[in-house]
């Protein structure tokens, strides 16, 4: 089974969010995403100052097997990217809730955090996809 | 639930991840696709490919036969045991399959026969297609040997490995074959042949005796490989894929396939050479390319590919190429396609390089 930290939000499209407390959220995919994606060798990230709102497009994940859009799990403005994804998009599979980070969004609207799953209803969604 | 080959359990023991493939439960890889794709490329992998179709042709008129089935010219095999390649042609020149054929005997002598290994997805087709041609012959016999298993073991350590894992008998077999050629040892079929761009070899063997010779190339420190690292090499090395960069509806020249036609001697009738001979003459309208992506980015299979005042093609196998470090494919393109051209992902042009279709062999790259 894979690892779902319970200490993360979640949302189905298999993004996880860490709510960092200061009005800003670190987002990247779960390694339930990553395992099924398989080797990761290319990340399209949004540009930083980029607003995006929940659900829009904010780049894509490349694997050796398919490509596949990365959402916004929130509303908010791009306030960073990891940018050491460019040359080692490997950390995706490797650290995929660490080094693997994709951006960090500040939000324009906290009740937006209601709406996430809990790491139990995420691990249930997986398994119900199984 | 799908088919099992005899290397199952060694495959889920090594941590395979098992998908469907043709209807078997084969390894798409063992952890990472690209670590297995590397140790190819530089030291040794080993494939399952038990699910592979060996069909053996014999009888008196097997020869005769093959040179009617096949667009390439098996009496241009010389030497016992050596292989070709071939295209097995409809009568409209499109390709039924792509297969790999050995002279299993001195060429020539009585009881001369031969050993065909077709894909799995066609296996039904096929057979029934290679079955409905024998009815103009005399004495042609096809037996399938569904109980045989078949490893691969490919790269530039691969054959000293393999040495290592077998019989001294079968090393000193290994030791005399020349590339393309297949023996017979103790029961055991092995070819110098594969589909990654490496050396290596291509064995056929009893499906009991499978798992502890799998276990013993382990040993020998060869990594198993799943089907995602064969795609990613083959496709690096500039071989087809039957049902991507081929099919029914294409004919070999069109699948860069050219060099697998036999046109001599002229008076060799084999099937879909009238409808060849008219492509040929007029010029095929499409070839396969091979195309480099310098930006960053994964080509597709599907991918539009838009060739500035000439028209349009189509990727038909494109991947990331772990040796090259970017995006890499083949496509089908009209024919008057120079050295450049533009893919269409997911909306934006982007420019590409067209080569000939062939990337990486024996570990390095081949274009300019």
């Amino acid at each position: 089974m894979s690892n779902i930290p319970s200490e993360l939000k979640y949302v189905a499209s298999h993004e996880w969010i860490r709510v960092e407390g200061d009005g800003t959220v670190t987002i990247g995919v779960t390694d339930h995403a990553q395992d099924l994606l398989g080797d990761v060798v290319f990340v399209e990230l949004p540009e930083v100052g980029a607003e995006v709102a929940t659900g829009d497009d904010a780049g894509v994940v490349e694997s050796v097997k398919a490509a596949s859009d990365v959402y916004a799990p929130l509303s908010g403005e791009v306030v960073a990217v990891n940018e050491e994804l460019e040359d080692s998009p490997e950390l995706v599979n490797s650290d995929p809730y660490g080094d693997g980070w994709f951006f960090k969004l500040k939000l324009s609207d906290n009740s937006e955090l209601d709406g996430l799953l809990s790491g139990e209803d995420y691990n249930d969604l997986c398994e119900a996809e199984a | 639930m799908g088919s099992k080959t005899a290397l199952y359990e060694k495959h889920q023991e090594m941590g395979a991840k098992l998908v469907d493939f043709g209807g078997w439960d084969m390894p798409i890889h063992y952890g990472s696709q690209v670590d297995e794709h590397h140790k190819v490329r530089q030291a040794s992998g080993m494939f399952d490919v038990s699910h592979m179709t060996v069909v053996d042709v014999t009888g008196t008129d097997a020869k005769e036969y093959l040179r009617y089935l096949l667009a390439n010219d098996v009496a241009k095999l010389k030497e016992k045991g050596k292989a070709m390649y071939s295209g097995m042609l409809n009568e409209d020149a499109g390709v039924i399959d792509d297969l790999i054929v050995y002279l299993m005997t001195e060429p020539g002598v009585a009881g001369e026969w031969f050993r065909v290994v077709v894909n799995c997805a066609t296996r039904e087709k096929d057979l029934r297609w290679m079955s409905d041609q024998t009815a103009s012959f005399d004495d042609v016999a096809l037996t399938e040997q569904p109980e045989l298993a078949m490893i691969a073991i490919q790269g530039p350590e691969a054959i000293t490995a393999v040495k290592q894992a077998v019989s001294e008998s079968r090393a000193a077999l290994i030791d005399q074959l020349s590339v393309f050629q297949g023996l017979e040892s103790e029961g055991w079929f092995i070819a110098r042949t594969g589909y990654t761009g490496e050396d290596g070899l291509e064995i056929m063997l009893p499906e009991d005796e499978s798992a502890d010779f799998w276990q013993a190339l382990a040993d020998a420190g060869v990594a198993p490989c799943g089907l995602g690292a064969r795609d990613t090499l083959r496709l690096e090395a500039g071989m087809n894929l039957y049902g991507s960069d081929m099919d029914e509806t294409i004919s070999p020249l069109a699948a860069n396939m050219g060099w697998t036609v036999a046109w001599e001697p002229q008076e060799r009738l084999f099937i879909g050479r009238d409808a060849l001979q008219s492509i040929r003459d007029t010029g095929p309208d499409q070839k396969l390319v091979g195309l480099v992506m310098e930006s960053r980015g994964v080509l597709r299979a599907d991918q539009r590919v838009v060739v500035s005042g000439v028209g349009e093609g189509e990727i038909t196998s494109g991947t990331f190429s772990p040796t090259l470090g970017c995006a890499i494919a083949m496509a089908r393109v009209p024919a008057a396609t120079k050295d450049k051209a533009e893919v269409d992902i997911r909306g934006k042009l982007v420019p590409v390089r067209v080569i000939r279709p062939s990337f990486v062999r024996n570990g390095k790259k081949v274009f300019d």
